[in-house]
C-alpha cells in the first residue's frame, strides 16, 4: 500500500532520526510512503487570529499537493506538521468564506475545500495494522525496557485534531506494549516542553523540561517517547545542565517512537540514525541487549 | 574604410533610423505615472529613453543576463503586477512602468573560506528564511520564470543542491525580494547556496586536479617560454596554421602535431 | 492585585480590536481559573491567564501591554481544552500579541538570535518562533 507522506523541514535534516527508521519500517510491514512533490514547509504553528489568512496558505498548499497526486490522505511523523496540516485542513473544509478567499488568492492552484485527510503515523499503525497484527511481526520485543509515552500538545489538542482521547490518551502506550516494551504512564505525557519558547526565553525551557523528565523520572521511566523534534530539542539539549543542577540526575535518553519501531521490528541499527540523539540511548540498549 | 566615412555611414544609418522611428506609431506609457507617448515596437528601456530618462545605473548588458534593469509593470484592465527587464521587454499601449534597479536588500557579510556545505550556514546567515509563508508572489515576480518559493522551501529544507540548482538561473535582480511578505532575500541566499554548491557539494573534476598539477610541476614552461620569444609575425603564423579541431571531433579527439601537449 | 477601572482608563477600542483578531466572546468566562491552574507556564508569568482574560475584556490595554504573559503563551492549547465554558484563550493571547507585532513591533528579531543558536534550532523552533514573535 502506497501513502502520500508529508516529511516536514526538520526530518530532513536534524530530525532524520524521527524520518529514516520509519520508512523503513514501514516498508517491512509493507507499505510505502510516498514523499509529496514539491511540498514547502507548513508553518509549523496555526494561526489562531480570525483574520490572518497569509498564514493559512503554507499548509493548505501541501494539501493541494497532496489532491494533486490523487490521493485521499496523506501521513506525517512530526506532530507539529500534523497539526498545522490538519487545522488548517478543517478550516477549508468548514470556512466557506475563508475558503474561498484561501483559494481566491492561490490563483496558481487548483481550488481545495479539504478533501484530503490528514493523519499522523500512529494512526495508520493503529488503524491500517492494528496494535495485534503490530505485535506479530516484531522480531525482538523491547523487553525490560520501562519507557514513558510523551504526547507533548500537538497530537492531542485542540480537541478537533486529536489523534486520541484528549484527557486520557492510550495510543502510544498500546503501541509501546505491541513492540513487548513496559509502559510507564505519568501525570506530565501531554505537558507542554516550551515549544517556541525557546526561540525567546531559552533560559525557562529548562525548567519546563526538568518538570517533564523528574516526573517521568520518579514513575519508574528509564526513557521518554516522543513524537516531536521540537519536544526533542527542548527536552534533550538543557538536559547536560539539568545534570550539574540536579543530584543524583544521571540523564534521561529520549527516543522517537519510530526508532523503537525499527529496533523492535529488527530491522539495522544504522537507520535509526542513534548519532542524533539527544541523551545517548545507545548504552540503555545495549543493557537490555537491543544493540550489539 | 577611413574613420571619416565611417563616421558619415553610422551618422547616416542613424537618421535613417531616426526617419523610420518618426514613421513608426506612437503609443501611450505612463512612466512614473506620467504619459509619454512613445514609438511603438520599443523595449521598455528604450521607451524611457526615448521620454528623456538617461540611466546611470538600472542599464547593464542590454542583453536580458545581468539583471540590473528590473521593472514592474501593469497593463490595463489587469490588476496584476507583472514583472519584466526593461531591456527585453516592448511596452504596450498604455501600460504602467516602473524600475525597480536596485533594492536595498539584507546581505550577509561572511567569509566564504569558512563555510562547509551544511545546511545550517544558510540558517546562520539568513535566519529570516524561516518567515516564509509559501504565498507564492516571489514566484510570481521572478522575471526568469524560476520557481523561486521551491527554492526557499529546499533551504529550509536544509537541500543546498536542489535550491542551488532551481536557482541556477537567478541574475539577481531583486524582485523576489521586493515583493516578499516575510521580507527574506531570496535572490542573495541563492548566490550563497550556489557558492556552497560549486564549491563544496559538486565533485571535483579529477581530470582539471591532474592538469592544473601538471602546469604547477612546470608541464607547459618550456613551450609557453618558446612562446614568450617569438614576433608578433611568428605568433599569428603559428596561429594561423593551426590544426583546428573539427566540430563533430569526439572527446578523444587529439592533434596530428601534439609539441603543445 | 488591584486594578483602577475608569471611564477614562478603558479602551473600547481595544476590546473591540481583540473581539474581532480572537473570534472569540469574552463574555463566556466565569473566572474559575481552570485555564491558571493547568497552564504549564504560568509561574513564569506576571499575570494568569484568568488575569488577562479580565483585564482585556475591562479594556484595560495598558495592564496587559505591561504584562509579559502574552509572550510567555507556547500556545499548548491547556487552557483550552480544559475550559468549561469553551473559551479559546490561545486566541485571545494570539490576538494581543498581534496588536503589537503589527505595529511592526517585533517581540523578536531574526538577527538577535545568537548564530551559534541558529545553527542549533532545528527548523521548526525557527519557523513557530519568528510566526509568533515576528510580525
Amino acid at each position: 500500500m502506497r501513502l502520500a507522506y508529508y516529511p516536514g523541514c526538520t526530518l530532513k535534516t536534524k530530525a532524520r532520526n524521527l524520518e529514516e527508521p520509519a520508512i523503513a519500517s514501514l516498508e517491512a510491514l509493507g507499505f510505502e510512503l510516498e514523499e509529496i512533490p514539491r511540498w514547502n514547509c507548513c508553518g509549523a504553528v496555526h494561526s489562531l487570529a480570525d483574520d490572518d489568512l497569509i498564514h493559512q496558505v503554507a499548509p493548505v498548499r501541501n494539501l493541494i499537493r497532496v489532491k494533486e497526486q490523487g490521493k485521499d490522505a496523506v501521513v506525517t511523523l512530526c506532530s507539529f506538521c500534523f497539526n498545522t496540516l490538519k487545522r488548517a485542513n478543517l478550516l477549508m473544509k468548514d470556512d466557506a468564506e475563508k475558503r474561498d478567499t484561501l483559494n481566491s488568492f492561490m490563483d496558481e492552484e487548483i481550488d481545495y475545500s479539504g478533501e484530503v485527510r490528514v493523519l499522523h503515523l500512529l494512526e495508520v499503525l493503529r488503524d491500517e495494522i492494528g496494535w495485534e497484527a503490530l505485535a506479530q511481526e516484531v522480531k525482538f520485543p523491547l523487553r525490560n525496557l520501562k519507557l514513558a509515552p510523551y504526547y507533548g500538545c500537538t497530537l492531542l489538542r485542540p480537541r478537533e485534531v486529536a489523534i486520541d482521547s484528549v484527557e486520557n490518551p492510550t495510543i502510544l502506550r498500546e503501541f509501546l506494549k505491541a513492540l513487548g516494551a513496559t509502559p510507564v504512564e505519568f501525570p506530565e505525557s501531554t505537558r507542554c516542553c516550551g515549544s517556541y519558547q525557546i526561540v525567546s526565553s531559552p533560559d525557562s525551557i529548562s525548567g519546563y523540561a526538568w518538570d517533564i523528565l523528574s516526573s517521568a523520572l520518579s514513575h519508574g521511566a528509564e526513557a521518554l517517547v516522543l513524537t516531536c523534534p521540537l519536544c526533542d530539542y527542548d527536552l534533550g539539549q538543557g538536559q547536560k545542565e539539568l545534570v550539574k543542577r540536579h543530584n543524583g540526575f544521571k540523564g534521561m535518553p529520549l527516543f522517537y517512537f519510530t526508532q523503537l519501531l525499527a529496533l523492535a521490528l529488527g530491522l539495522d541499527p544504522q537507520v535509526c540514525h542513534f548519532e542524533l540523539n539527544h541523551g545517548s540511548p545507545e548504552s540503555l540498549l545495549r543493557e537490555n541487549g537491543l544493540l550489539p | 574604410m577611413s574613420a571619416k566615412k565611417k563616421d558619415k555611414s553610422s551618422a547616416e544609418t542613424m537618421v535613417k533610423k531616426e526617419r523610420e522611428v518618426s514613421k513608426a506609431k506612437l503609443i501611450p506609457v505612463h512612466i512614473m505615472g506620467k504619459r509619454y507617448d512613445v514609438p511603438e515596437g520599443l523595449t521598455l528601456m528604450k521607451a524611457m529613453e526615448y521620454a528623456g530618462y538617461k540611466f546611470i545605473r538600472g542599464c547593464g548588458c542590454r542583453g536580458g543576463t545581468c539583471g540590473a534593469c528590473g521593472t514592474v509593470y501593469r497593463k490595463p484592465g489587469d490588476y496584476r503586477l507583472q514583472v519584466a527587464l526593461a531591456c527585453q521587454k516592448t511596452i504596450e499601449p498604455d501600460m504602467h512602468i516602473t524600475q525597480i534597479p536596485f533594492f536595498p536588500a539584507n546581505r550577509a557579510h561572511y567569509e566564504f573560506a569558512d563555510l562547509t556545505s551544511a545546511p545550517e550556514e544558510v540558517f546562520k546567515l539568513y535566519p529570516e528564511l524561516f518567515r516564509c509563508v509559501a504565498c507564492n508572489a516571489c514566484t510570481k515576480a521572478c522575471p526568469q520564470g524560476i520557481e523561486v518559493m521551491d527554492a526557499v522551501s529546499a533551504l529550509k529544507q536544509g537541500n543546498i543542491t536542489v535550491a542551488a540548482q532551481i536557482g541556477f538561473e537567478c541574475i539577481q535582480c531583486g524582485l523576489c525580494t521586493s515583493r516578499c511578505f516575510g521580507e527574506l532575500v531570496q535572490y542573495h541566499m541563492f548566490q550563497l547556496a550556489r557558492r556552497i554548491y560549486g564549491a563544496r557539494i559538486t565533485p571535483r573534476a579529477e581530470h582539471l586536479i591532474e592538469m592544473t598539477k601538471a602546469i604547477d610541476e612546470g608541464r607547459f614552461d618550456n613551450t609557453l617560454e618558446k612562446l614568450r620569444h617569438m614576433s608578433e609575425e611568428e605568433l599569428k603564423e603559428l596561429y594561423r596554421k593551426r590544426e583546428e579541431e573539427p566540430v563533430t571531433a569526439g572527446e578523444d579527439w587529439r592533434p596530428k602535431d601534439k609539441t603543445y601537449l | 492585585m488591584s486594578v483602577s477601572i475608569s471611564p477614562g482608563r478603558v479602551r473600547s477600542e481595544f476590546v473591540k480590536k481583540i473581539k474581532e483578531l480572537s473570534g472569540e466572546t469574552l463574555q463566556l468566562c466565569y473566572q474559575c481559573g481552570m485555564c491558571s491552574g493547568n497552564c504549564p507556564m504560568v509561574s513564569n508569568m506576571d499575570l494568569s491567564p484568568r488575569q488577562i482574560i479580565e483585564l482585556a475584556r475591562l479594556g484595560l490595554e495598558e495592564e496587559i501591554a505591561n504584562s509579559k504573559t502574552v509572550w510567555i503563551c507556547a500556545s499548548c492549547l491547556a487552557c483550552t481544552v480544559i475550559c468549561p465554558r469553551g473559551f479559546d484563550l490561545s486566541r485571545l493571547m494570539e490576538a494581543i500579541r498581534l496588536l503589537t507585532l503589527r505595529k511592526r513591533v517585533d517581540y523578536v528579531r531574526p538577527e538577535e538570535i545568537p548564530v551559534k543558536e541558529r545553527g542549533e534550532l532545528p527548523q521548526i523552533a525557527m519557523v513557530s518562533g519568528l510566526r509568533k514573535f515576528s510580525g
